[in-house]
């Protein structure tokens, strides 16, 4: 078990190495001098390099790589070219509003997929399931910022309920942030809940036809017993994949629903710092995020070998 | 101390409904007020960037030069009260207000005025307006209250460099912190900052001029042009400044809970052209190019209709302005003519590069169509602003170009032949080096004109239109700026009507 570990923190390393490398690689080709943008037209020739000197940009590509990565070992992550504060500072920020948003959508979705899924699959084929089919399939189809804008028009600028956009702070209280989120986090969640639905409704319905449910039958269970009893928690590990993979998506992704919102999330962030070349900002964000998917992926392995004791000697 | 903390939010509301309650009583006069723009400002020191946002938010506001803009961009007296100048047009002898403090308390003297312009023009500085400053030879302080500027050259522009917000003033004891806690002398002090959402300002109590009338100001950051209109709609601000969605005014103009403001502003807008790469090395192609172009249609396509078509590169609403349109007025059979005559009776091939503002995303589609009609093909690219520095306006890698020149009097950049249209011809160097030494008012405005006519006569680029600035703004605020002589957001006269 200790050489497995210890193999896959190995692994864990190496992909963390090969990950910073292809990072940086990736953002030195990208044309554009940060400091000519910071300086615009009029900068002359001698303040562009005070200012790259400033940023230290005029170092060998292995020099920047060398500070960059050996400040992130221990867990320095720069000071960004534009803000001129320490990125982690920056990213600390960002992720008070992302990581609430990300767990509000999923939440959200969650709770609108578990029901509607069993409702469908336990009336498979009626008029329910179609229905429940229908509405999903729409909202798959339906953009997110599209939807965004409508609740926008509907709640904010008819109703007035929400504000149309902006996030007061968790300062305001826990109240005020959230009801800020709630409409980013609708239209955030419609469509994963219609895909998680229909995942649920069909992973029960594998599951239904199993022959250990055919056997739960036979001794005399009822369907819904059945279900309820031995199909649910077996239907439910595609879900809790499906689910795992949204929420990654929903921390990183949300950049367009961010921008409808004004939202100072992560995902405006790495837009932001794109657009204005402040790489190292960039760098440590995506930097970041890898590390969270290779610590998630290392801590599944680790499962998998608790689970599966075969798996412990191989590889 | 979760729950401290809690107590203390609802001892704070409930005496903020305590105050709530005794206001009405009185006449309700607001005094907060919630500004949107749509770019946010990278940091926060005006004198190390080019990036306009910073001075929308703290031009005039927290920060001060010795002279300042006016709302009709004429230059004032700022922290200077007055000046002399010397006979031979180099010595300017800077008389200060007394009693100006910054913003940590300490007062602001001559010494804190050598220390600004000696930072913005030393060799490490990071300055984007540099050049401003190159011709000063020596700051010297005087007395406390007096510091005399020697320049190399009698410089007519220098009073004018001086009001802008690259030159404003700072202290030696602050600087170092100023990207993200800038200290100035103006009315209103900064408060705080959420990266990526807002900015505080809160009045100064001891500011030294005419105090402001708001007591706290938040500058919002909305990007998106959708947001923007959703965000004004539903009152969640004030007032949005540079409205990104001409398309949205008329419905903004036809709603009593608003006003419109539309303003001039400094970006005179030109689809330029790349004076050394050929066939637009020849002013035959050059002055095809600005025939075929239908300057209307662009205003009107592109900006809702939202524009003053310009004929050279001056800013209409200038005194000195001349109207040059009609000598490249609208006449495509012209273009054709003047193509043939150039050796191009097919016409040719170029690039049409264009940076991201809608502007020239819009604008470009129509005069690619435009040059269609005479016969030059464009093939267009759309870059990043990042890539556009880099490709168009550093490599001049390109044929032609969109983008609004938005620093104020800024025809100098046609002397400049490494600029990127890469004109600069000696005799419009000869001209403009003239304007710079001439004090006299009438004669320098004599030769300004001489020098739009010359570009103008030259073809340099097609002069397309001078950006509007929309205002949209709760009906019952006054005192907001229209124009945009410089990039600002001058508060300090605002206030809510009663």
């Amino acid at each position: 078990m200790l050489q497995y570990f210890l193999k896959r923190l190995l692994s864990l390393g190496l992909s963390l190495v090969a990950a910073s490398i292809v990072i940086f690689l990736a953002l030195e080709v990208v044309p554009g001098d940060p400091a000519a943008y910071m300086l615009g037209i009029n900068a002359q020739e001698d303040t562009l390099n005070a200012l790259r000197e400033q940023l230290g940009l005029n170092g060998t590509i292995l020099q920047r790589y060398l500070s960059w990565a050996g400040g992130l070992l221990v867990g320095d992550f720069g000071t960004s070219y534009t803000y001129r504060i320490p990125v982690a500072e920056l990213i600390g920020e960002r992720l008070w509003v992302s990581l609430p948003l990300a767990l509000y959508a999923l939440t959200l979705s969650t709770m609108i997929a578990f029901p509607a899924g069993i409702w469908a699959a336990s009336r498979r084929g009626s008029y329910v399931d179609t229905g429940v089919m229908g509405v999903t399939q729409l909202g798959v189809a339906i953009p997110n910022f599209w939807f965004a804008m409508l609740m926008v028009l509907v709640f904010a600028i008819n109703l007035r309920w929400f504000s149309a956009g902006g996030f007061p702070g968790w300062d305001e209280g826990v109240l005020a942030g959230l009801k800020a989120l709630t409409l980013p986090a609708v239209a955030l969640a419609l469509p994963q809940a219609s895909i998680l639905t229909r995942v649920m409704r069909s992973s029960l319905l594998d599951t239904l036809g199993e022959d250990f449910i055919r056997s739960a039958r036979a001794k005399g269970l009822t369907r819904g017993q059945a279900m309820w009893r031995h199909a649910l928690r077996n239907a439910l590990i595609p879900v809790l994949t499906i689910m795992g993979l949204q929420f990654s998506f929903l921390l990183a992704g949300a950049i367009i629903i961010e921008n409808v919102f004004y939202l100072p999330g992560l995902g405006r962030l790495v837009f932001q710092a794109i657009s204005s070349r402040d790489l190292i900002v960039v760098e440590s964000v995506v930097m970041l995020l890898v590390f969270a998917v290779i610590l998630v992926n290392f801590s599944v392995d680790l499962a998998y070998a608790l689970v599966d004791p075969r798996l412990r000697g191989r590889r | 101390m979760g729950r401290a903390m809690r107590l203390n939010k609802f001892g704070s509301g409930l005496i903020s409904v305590l105050a709530l309650a005794a206001s009405i009583g009185m006449a309700e006069a607001k005094s907060d007020i919630i500004v949107a723009m749509q770019l946010e400002p990278p940091h926060l020191d005006p004198t190390g960037a080019a990036a306009g946002a910073i001075d929308s938010v703290l031009y005039s506001n927290v920060f001060e030069g010795l002279t300042r803009f006016g709302p009709d961009g004429s230059v004032n007296p700022g922290l200077a009260e007055s000046w002399t100048i010397s006979d031979d047009g180099k010595t300017y002898t800077f008389k200060l207000h007394e009693g100006v403090t910054f913003h940590d308390g300490s007062d602001m003297t001559a010494e804190d005025v050598k220390f600004s312009l000696d930072r913005a023009r030393a060799d490490d500085s990071a300055n984007a307006q540099k050049a401003l400053f190159a011709g000063i030879e020596n700051v010297e302080v005087v007395d406390p209250q007096t510091v005399a500027v020697t320049l190399k050259e009698a410089n007519s522009s220098f009073l004018f460099n001086l009001a802008w917000g690259d030159a404003v003033i700072v202290a030696p004891e602050t600087v170092a912190d100023i990207k993200t806690n800038p200290v100035g002398t103006g009315a209103f002090k900064f408060s705080d900052w959420v990266q990526g959402d807002r900015i505080d300002l809160e009045r100064n109590p001891d500011y030294w001029g005419t105090p402001a009338k708001l007591d706290n100001v938040t500058f919002k950051f909305i990007s998106d042009p959708t947001a923007a209109f959703a965000a004004v709609m539903a009152e969640d601000v004030n007032a949005f400044v540079g409205f990104p969605a001409p398309e949205n005014l008329p419905q903004f103009e036809a709603d009593p809970r608003f006003q419109v403001l539309v303003g001039s502003t400094e970006g005179e807008t030109i689809l330029a052209m790349n004076n050394k790469l050929p066939p637009l090395d020849n002013v035959k192609v050059r002055e095809a190019i600005a025939h075929a172009i239908d300057r209307q249609a662009i205003i009107d396509g592109a900006m809702f209709g939202y524009g003053t078509p310009i004929g050279t590169h001056f800013a209409p609403h200038n005194p000195d302005y001349v109207d040059l349109t009609g000598s490249s007025q609208y006449d495509p059979e012209l273009s054709k003519k003047l193509l043939a005559e150039a050796g191009f009776p097919d016409g040719f091939e170029t690039t049409l590069k264009l940076p991201p503002p809608s502007y020239a995303r819009r604008g470009g589609e129509i005069i690619a169509s435009q040059l269609r009609a005479i016969g030059i093909e464009t093939e267009i690219t759309n870059l990043e602003w990042a890539q556009w520095l880099e490709q168009v306006f550093r490599g001049k890698d390109y044929g032609l170009t969109i983008v609004s020149h938005t620093e104020p009097m800024d025809i100098g950049i046609y002397a400049r032949p490494d600029y990127y249209f890469q004109y600069g011809t000696p005799e419009f160097q000869k001209l403009f080096a003239a304007i710079t030494s001439e004090n006299d008012p009438e004669k320098r405005s004599a030769l300004l004109k001489e020098a739009q006519e010359m570009i103008a006569a030259d073809y340099v680029n097609a002069y397309l239109f001078q950006l509007a600035f929309p205002t949209v703004a709760d009906a019952r605020i006054k005192g907001l700026w229209k124009n945009q002589p410089t990039q600002a957001t001058d508060l300090t006269a605002v206030s809510w009507e009663e």
